[in-house]
């Protein structure tokens, strides 16, 4: 058996650490060049994105730790708001997480429960 | 035009992180591991563990996604095995794209291991940017260099956003938690070129918390699924209309 503190290593190797890899060493394997905008390039990407769009989402909407005591409308508008302001600065990464983290922060100095 | 060259290997495996160093991801790997270090944290992970996951997995959006399903709430390794897959396949046509840059002066297949996993988004933009201008003998140091430089940003960052987590009053705690999603919404948007790329993330932000708040399984992987097909199909009526 695999003891209690083993388990998390073991648990990142084969759920996280192999089936990210296994993407990469296919790639070296079939050496021939796979064009950028075939379908099913286009096609992981989409998938991809949304996977990652959901996970993020998630993220704000059902927080945990610290950030759960930040009420729900307050995450959400920090991160709306956020948005905006990265669309509004030439699409600022920077620009985006500053203003979603002021906005989270000074709300949260008032509604913080 | 002149290639770059370098008096040694070692020293082109040098100038390659110090170009990392000096890089704009410098500062976004910074401010991701920060975030991504306090996640670990709040999920109860280790830093040792989360920085062994830094150097093995080397990928930012899996590292979320296995934070954030691999927690003791009973969430099945299925599914997160799926969802870091599905998180992963970019990786595919990033290796394909790199590897032309690499291949001539790879002595064996050997050589080119190491920067196979090293591509992630930070090594791979960089290398097509500046590969072409160095001369073929320096390539592969130069590449292992740069990501040397991003990977030990990152794992030194990802300490302290664990520890600060640990530290900081509960309302910056919890602003560190929120670096996460904030960043990866605005990157990912950035990375949105297309209206199939826009349409895809729009269906994973309204998917992603209407799955899990009614509690469907997998419901990672089926956002993911779900919102990358319908993106895809809406886009391909549209172009058969247009």
């Amino acid at each position: 058996m695999i003891s209690a503190q083993a388990w998390p290593y073991v648990a990142l190797l084969l759920v996280g650490f192999l089936p990210n890899e296994v993407w990469r060493y296919l790639a070296l394997i079939m050496a021939h060049s796979l064009d950028e905008d075939s379908e099913l390039v286009v096609l992981a990407r989409t998938i991809a994105t949304a996977l990652i769009t959901g996970v993020v989402a998630k993220l704000v909407v059902f927080s945990g730790g610290e950030l759960a005591g930040f009420p729900f409308a307050l995450r959400l508008g920090a991160a709306a708001g956020g948005f905006i302001a990265f669309a509004v600065f030439r699409r600022s990464v920077f620009a985006g997480v500053a203003a979603g983290e002021a906005m989270l922060i000074v709300g949260g100095l008032f509604f913080r429960s | 035009m002149t290639l770059r060259e370098f008096p040694s290997q070692p020293r082109a495996l040098i100038a390659g992180i110090l170009s990392a160093w000096g890089s704009v991801f410098f500062i976004v790997l910074a401010g991701t591991y920060i975030g991504l270090g306090a996640l670990a944290h709040n999920f109860g992970f280790s830093p040792w563990w989360f920085a062994l996951s830094t150097v093995i997995i080397w990928a930012a959006p899996a590292q979320v996604v296995l934070v954030s399903t691999l927690n003791a709430a009973g969430a099945s390794l299925l599914e997160a095995a799926i969802a870091v897959t599905l998180s992963a396949v970019r990786l595919f046509p990033m290796v394909v794209a790199l590897l032309p840059l690499l291949r001539k002066r790879a002595r064996s297949v050997r050589d080119l291991l190491l920067p196979t996993h090293f591509t992630s988004i930070s090594m791979w933009v960089e290398s097509l940017r500046l590969l072409p201008g160095i001369d073929h003998k320096f390539r592969i140091a130069f590449c292992n260099g740069l990501s040397v430089g991003y990977m030990s940003t990152a794992v030194g960052f990802g300490f302290v956003g664990f520890f600060l987590a640990a530290r900081l009053p509960p309302l910056l705690a919890g602003a560190l938690l929120f670096l996460t999603p904030m960043s990866f919404l605005t990157s990912t948007a950035r990375n949105c070129r297309q209206f199939i790329d826009v349409l895809a993330f729009i269906f994973g932000i309204v998917l992603g918390p209407l799955l899990a708040w009614y509690q469907v399984e997998l419901d990672l992987m089926w956002s993911g699924v779900i919102g990358g097909l319908a993106a895809y199909a809406i886009n391909r009526v549209r172009e058969a209309v247009v």
